[in-house]
């Protein structure tokens, strides 16, 4: 039962990703852009810690913590760069 | 016992799956840019929630042993959402709108971040800066 249930959220967050990036493909201003980034980012957390789960081991939750504060900081910088350009005044 | 909890692991993913496709989904349906900012950090957060509420449970129920943390995760995540989106909604006011473009800030005159001293954008209303 949780095998299938895995393989089901694999492909949502799988196709979100899609998405995502075909969003950043077409999207009209930055901020959309900025904005799907940041959706990668997080898609790419759930599917980190799905793999995780599906292998039983834990090794994964550090880089999913890592890639977490990575994409907030990384978010930030960029809507910063988009207001003032530039991040550290 | 152990069904029991496979079954509510199993909720728990079929259930952040959905709302993570949701927000995804919702990114590129919505109309504008700010309706836009809804889906994925509300969805995909929740979305995140649930797969890590699921490595929880199936850490105690499958794995036999506490691990919280998931939990870390998941505080971290809640707490940046908000803020990741508060600052593209800022730079989205700052550069695809004017104070003419905005719904009205009723008795304040002017929304607060384009009421800045000394900025060329607040020539709006400038009789609540007392």
């Amino acid at each position: 039962m949780i095998t299938y249930a895995i393989y089901f959220t694999f492909s949502c967050f799988g196709a979100g990703l899609l998405m995502n990036l075909y969003k950043i493909a077409t999207a009209k201003g930055v901020g959309d852009r900025v904005l799907a980034l940041d959706t990668m980012v997080i898609n790419a957390i759930a599917l980190m810690i799905l793999y995780g789960l599906a292998l039983g081991t834990e090794v994964f939750f550090e880089a999913a913590m890592i890639i977490a504060m990575l994409g907030f900081v990384s978010t930030v910088a960029y809507a910063r760069f988009l207001l003032r350009g530039n991040i550290i005044e | 016992m152990e069904t029991a909890f496979e079954a509510l692991i199993a909720f728990f993913l079929i259930v952040s799956g959905v709302f993570g496709f949701v927000g995804s989904y919702g990114l590129l349906k919505l109309k504008d840019s700010m309706s836009r900012l809804h889906a994925p950090t509300k969805a995909t957060t929740l979305g995140v929630g649930g797969v890590l509420l699921a490595s929880i449970f199936h850490s105690i129920a499958i794995e036999h042993h506490l691990s919280l943390h998931e939990l870390l995760i998941t505080l971290f995540l809640f707490l940046t959402a908000p803020v990741t989106a508060h600052f593209i909604a800022k730079a989205h006011i700052h550069m695809s709108e004017t104070p003419e473009t905005l719904p009205g800030a009723e008795q304040d005159g002017i929304w607060a971040t384009h009421d800045v001293p000394g900025d060329d954008e607040t020539e709006g209303d400038k009789d609540s800066n007392a």
